[in-house]
């Protein structure tokens, strides 16, 4: 089966089995190089935000994801290597040279988009989790990224840690306005001013 | 096949949307019309919203008793869906609402397919509410237990239990045989109730005081409900020949509309009670760009179980 058409197809079906409204808050959808950082507290989350972007920006986006979950059962590494095109990460093992950060500027090039959850793991309340530097580095290494806020409502009631099984709930996505690493802008700065810009968009 | 009565009633109906795609058309494009462009946009709304409703309920007639069945299952899970998430849960009450989802919202539809009347009819206030409340207290989170054992009930009983009731019209016998009668029953209802709604609404415009439940909803007035309620009535009533409400009875189609006029009042008020206390102002401010499909149904969910019982008495009768 064309790899396109099933990437389409499940786009299609997470969009209808998650009900997701998508919203773009003073921003727009754009296929120039992006960083989507999300609240995280589902595993779905990754697919539903993938799933929500327009179908010329989802094939130029890739997901970060855990190699511990994603490379874990033959579905999930063919969802991982062929639909998503994920970046994986293995939490285990960092080595210089090759820590996180370098592999995301190698993995975009000057032509993909990134969704990352800077919380590092499924954060299990209401609130949004302290972000990880990464997110710091990369906006340092890289300035011309946009960075875009996500906020992912509700998927912590879909499917909450420690379930499997589902509830169909409605879920509705966020995108709000870049922001930028500002000149100077120290790093635990930078990371509470991301973190309120996924925040604010829960309450608009 | 549909008989040539129940193809005149869903074809009229069908004509008249068509006249009033075409008179919003017009009212759209003439700016100096003198009309308040809300309620323009308002209409254009209904009947965009009625246009799905309507060919769908055709199409599912069409192919007969349980693609009809299974259209009202898929109405009334998307609906609870939009329910359950308005609604605050905790996540100890997050294996009944899977069970209540995917066990009992089939399981209903599936009893009302089968005619199964002795069963659909407790299955979900019963052996529903039994199965929620234990479930939810094997969980272990104690806080709020009644309070959030009745959320679920309700949403059970209004977006599942009474909207079940519509297409069980469906399997009732009526004294003519064959698919067609059945169809038109149910088409009849679900015009009724479209038709009482927008009469009611149509009423309130005419300018009062008499303002009936302000807290609540500040647009329903006493002359809106009286006004909507006659008109219906009346409607109904020349619409006797549609319903199996025959011969002699053309007086009974003119009560059971005004039966589903006053439900529908009642479903709409209750479901607007419900918004106003988890502050929104509809179903569709949540899920946008997919309309609040409760917001369309409340009326259709009260109504429902009220004239189901009511035919089945007459019929018994």
């Amino acid at each position: 089966m064309d790899i396109n058409f099933t990437r389409d197809f499940l786009a299609l079906l997470a969009r209808f089995l998650s009900g997701a409204s998508v919203r773009w808050i003073d921003s727009q959808p754009d296929t120039c190089q992006r960083v989507y950082f999300a609240n995280h507290t589902s595993h779905l989350d990754a697919i539903v935000l993938w799933s929500a972007l327009p179908q010329r920006v989802r094939t130029l986006t890739r997901p970060v994801g855990a190699k511990d979950y994603w490379t874990a059962g033959r579905v999930r590494r063919y969802m991982a290597d062929r639909l998503f095109n994920a970046l994986l990460i293995d939490r285990t093992e960092i080595k210089v040279h090759r820590s996180p950060v370098d592999l995301m500027i190698r993995a975009i090039g000057d032509r993909y988009s990134l969704i990352v959850f800077p919380e590092g793991s499924r954060s299990g309340g209401q609130e949004i989790g302290e972000f990880k530097s990464g997110l710091y580095y990369l906006c340092k290494r890289r300035p011309d990224l946009e960075m875009i806020p996500v906020h992912i409502d509700n998927m912590n009631r879909i499917l909450p840690r420690g379930e499997v099984l589902p509830v169909p709930l409605l879920t509705c996505i966020s995108f709000g306005p870049p922001i930028w690493l500002e000149a100077g802008e120290p790093k635990i700065h930078f990371l509470e001013r991301a973190r309120q810009a996924v925040r604010r968009l829960k309450e608009i | 096949m549909l008989d040539p009565r129940t193809l005149g009633l869903v074809g009229g109906v069908l004509l008249l949307l068509g006249a009033a795609t075409i008179v919003v058309h017009v009212l759209r494009s003439r700016s100096d019309s003198g009309l308040d462009t809300a309620i323009i946009e308002t209409f254009r709304l209904r009947v965009h919203a009625w246009w799905m409703l309507f060919s769908v309920l055709a199409a599912a007639f069409m192919i007969g008793q349980t693609a009809t069945v299974v259209l009202f299952g898929l109405i009334s899970f998307w609906a609870l869906r939009e329910f359950i998430t308005l609604t605050p849960t905790r996540p100890g009450d997050h294996r009944a609402l899977f069970w209540v989802f995917f066990l009992f919202t089939p399981l209903q539809f599936v009893l009302v397919g089968m005619q199964m009347y002795g069963l659909y009819s407790i299955v979900i206030p019963v052996y529903g509410f039994l199965f929620v409340s234990a479930r939810i207290a094997m969980a272990g989170d104690y806080k709020r237990f009644l309070e959030r054992t009745a959320k679920i009930q309700a949403g059970l009983l209004i977006c599942v239990y009474c909207l079940s009731h519509a297409p069980a019209l469906l399997t009732l016998d009526l004294p003519v045989d064959g698919w067609g009668p059945k169809a038109r029953l149910l088409f009849f209802f679900v015009l009724i109730v479209q038709l009482s709604d927008a009469l009611q609404y149509a009423w309130a415009q005419i300018p009062s005081k008499h303002v009936i439940i302000p807290a609540i909803s500040p647009t329903r007035t006493w002359e809106g409900l009286l006004g909507g309620t006659a008109s219906v009535t009346l409607i109904g009533a020349v619409l006797w020949w549609a319903t199996p409400f025959q011969g002699s009875h053309w007086w009974m189609a003119a009560v059971m509309s005004l039966v589903i006029a006053l439900m529908g009042f009642a479903g709409g008020i209750t479901l607007s009670a419900i918004k106003r206390d988890r502050g929104v102002k509809d179903y569709g401010t949540l899920v946008e760009g997919h309309g609040g499909v409760l917001d369309r149904i409340d009326s259709i969910c009260f109504a429902a179980p009220v004239f189901f019982h009511f035919t089945r008495f007459w019929l018994l009768w």
